[in-house]
């Protein structure tokens, strides 16, 4: 029963709401009650006060020795962490983002040969952990001793031992890049396939060479699908440079590693290792989001670059030279 | 017979697997001459514009505009076809505007119109945006150069189009149904920009469904149907008394 009498949708109900038409029985300034949902602050509350118990639990704890975490936050080895951790993140993200760029182009071209090359590469370095990779070019000294060039009738014009080269420095930056490549691969080629065929179509029907094409149409407007997925790539490699210290690596989480495995601090300076991690996270979300906004540019509806009244609306209706007409 | 025609096509053929779409067209198109090219969908007609400058490629026959095939070159009596940089060169020629207008979404009006000449001409920077300014207010729109295609309507986008075109000053300009994107009342505009195109000289092939542009602008209609060239000729005589049943039953169908 007290259904039926609610239930304004109902048939005769909506048949009756017609025949009132403007409903003499509501007042015309009759107040508006927002809809309450009282549940809601408990929720907020109930957040908050786990986060607050969570974080004295952290604080009160005598493992989490705050003296320890100031004492070794700016030390030299974690600075000198940090500043291998951004050279490793800025060189294999670049690294990374050619190879990216030339595998998408080989994936999308015509011959069958480089598009299945591309294919597997990205099969292969997505369908093997990281982490085996870096031990793969980590200890590759030992089933590739020698780096060696040699001609037949010339003989040998080079040979260094491996582990000379590739120190665990340029391993970590072979295996980040090299995998990178294929992940960023995928996200430069959806790139590439959301900028229509027209454009392309147009950019050759006013002489541009395939080439010039790519640059100057295919790719800056490319970019504005790739600069999301790319940030989020960028975070997730600054964070996978932790994973080589199992080749002695030198970043912020290798040197940060050798303390405590003499120090026994792991709480502590896991916890310093977190705060710059998080740091350089929180610093590069500026230029992604500059980024975005540069090249999001021309889809802006609003506004034209360069201001300009909209009064010329109606004189640009008909074309200048109209009265040629005939 | 035009004695001394600015595009050529000769025995032109295509198919997409089996569906021969082009079947030997030849046609002639003088200098500063006027083609209509009407028929219905899926007759041939983007096919064979798109051959013109060679975005898609032929099975036989060729294209010769201002007596050069378009895409090859002869050598031994053979067509080789060209390198991208002596293809692109050629292309610069043959203006073309699109039925989707196709303006470069990240660059505003101005510079869509500019790009061609400063990249691929590399004529000076001034030169070109005086030209380009020009060309703007040729086509009615000289307060828009900052806007970008997504601030314009689809009348203004196809208007900047075809300034991008003829900045590159073609021999010959290809229209693909240019107004069929658009709103009924943004078309005229665009017919606006085009009859003054003709009245000043330029060669033209226009694929339309405007019969009324058909007559009243072009020197000679051209009719297609399923590849073929069913009748031609002066719009009056095409239009109001065709000759062939099929362009009779098409003329009924659209007007
Ligand atoms: N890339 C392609 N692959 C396969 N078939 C195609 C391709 N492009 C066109 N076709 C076919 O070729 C035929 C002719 O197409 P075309 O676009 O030249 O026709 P049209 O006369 O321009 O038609 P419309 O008036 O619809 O634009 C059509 O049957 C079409 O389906
Ligand atoms: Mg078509």
């Amino acid at each position: 029963m007290e259904i039926e009498r609610s239930s304004v949708f109902s048939q005769p109900a909506l048949k009756q709401n017609a025949r009132l038409a403007a409903g003499p029985n509501v007042p015309d300034d009759a107040p508006l009650v927002p809809r309450r949902r009282p549940w809601m602050p408990v929720a907020a509350a109930a957040c908050v006060a786990v986060l607050a118990f969570a974080l004295w639990k952290l604080l009160e704890n005598p493992v989490v020795d705050q003296d320890v975490i100031l004492e070794y936050l700016f030390k030299d080895v974690t600075l000198r962490g940090v500043g291998v951790t951004l050279f490793l993140t800025t060189v294999s993200m670049a690294a990374g983002l050619a190879g990216a760029v030339v595998l998408a182009m080989m994936h999308l071209s015509d011959n069958s040969v480089l598009s299945g090359i591309a294919r597997l590469y990205t099969w292969l370095f997505r369908g093997t952990p990281i982490l085996v990779q870096l031990i793969f070019w980590g200890y590759l000294g030992i089933f590739i001793p020698e780096l060696s060039l040699s001609l037949p009738g010339i003989g040998t014009i080079f040979s260094v031992p491996t582990a000379q080269v590739v120190t665990p420095m340029v391993a970590a930056m072979l295996a980040l890049s090299l995998n990178e490549a294929a992940y960023s691969a995928e996200i430069v080629r959806s790139g590439i396939l959301s900028v229509p065929r027209g454009q392309v179509e147009a950019a050759r029907s006013v002489g541009m060479t395939r080439f010039r094409t790519f640059r100057r149409v295919v790719m800056p407007q490319a970019i504005r699908v790739i600069i999301p997925p790319m940030g989020n790539e960028v975070i997730l490699m600054l964070k996978t440079t932790s994973l080589v210290s199992v080749i002695a690596g030198a970043d912020l989480m290798t040197n940060l590693q050798h303390v405590y495995s003499q120090t026994f601090q792991v709480i502590p300076l896991l916890i310093v290792a977190s705060i710059w991690y998080l740091f350089m996270v929180s610093i590069l979300t500026i230029p992604q989001s500059w980024l975005e906004r540069r090249f999001g540019q021309s889809l802006a509806r609003s506004q034209p670059r360069r201001r300009k009244s909209r009064s010329s609306d109606s004189k640009a209706g008909k074309p200048a030279l109209s009265d040629k007409r005939g | 017979m035009i004695a001394n025609p600015l595009v050529s096509v000769r025995t032109l053929t295509k198919s997409y697997g089996h569906k021969v779409v082009l079947n030997r067209i030849s046609l002639d198109i003088a200098e500063g001459e006027v083609v209509a090219l009407i028929g219905p969908s899926g007759s041939g007609k983007s096919t064979l514009l798109r051959c013109m400058n060679h975005l898609e490629r032929q099975d036989s026959g060729c294209v010769l505009v201002a007596g050069e095939p378009v895409g090859y070159s002869l050598k031994n009596g053979e067509l080789h076809e060209l390198p991208d940089r002596a293809l692109s060169y050629q292309r610069r020629g043959i203006g073309m505007v699109f039925q989707g207008f196709n303006l470069f979404q990240h660059m505003t009006a101005l510079e869509n119109i500019i790009e061609g000449p400063i990249g691929v001409l590399k004529l000076p920077r001034a030169e070109v945006e005086e030209k380009a300014r020009h060309l703007l207010d040729l086509v009615g729109l000289a307060d828009w150069a900052d806007h970008y295609p997504s601030q314009l309507s689809g009348g203004q986008q196809q208007r900047i189009a075809i300034a991008r075109a003829l900045a590159m000053r073609p021999r010959v300009m290809l229209f693909d149904e240019p107004t069929s994107a658009l709103d009924p009342e943004l078309v005229g505009d665009v017919l606006e920009v085009m009859r003054t195109l003709a009245g000043e000289g330029m060669t033209m092939i226009v694929v339309t469904h405007e019969i009324g542009f058909a007559r009243e602008v072009c020197d000679r209609v051209v009719f297609m149907a399923d590849g073929e060239i069913v009748e031609q000729g002066e719009p009056g005589q095409v239009l109001s008394a065709p000759v062939h049943e099929r362009t009779r039953d098409f003329l009924r169908r659209i007007l």
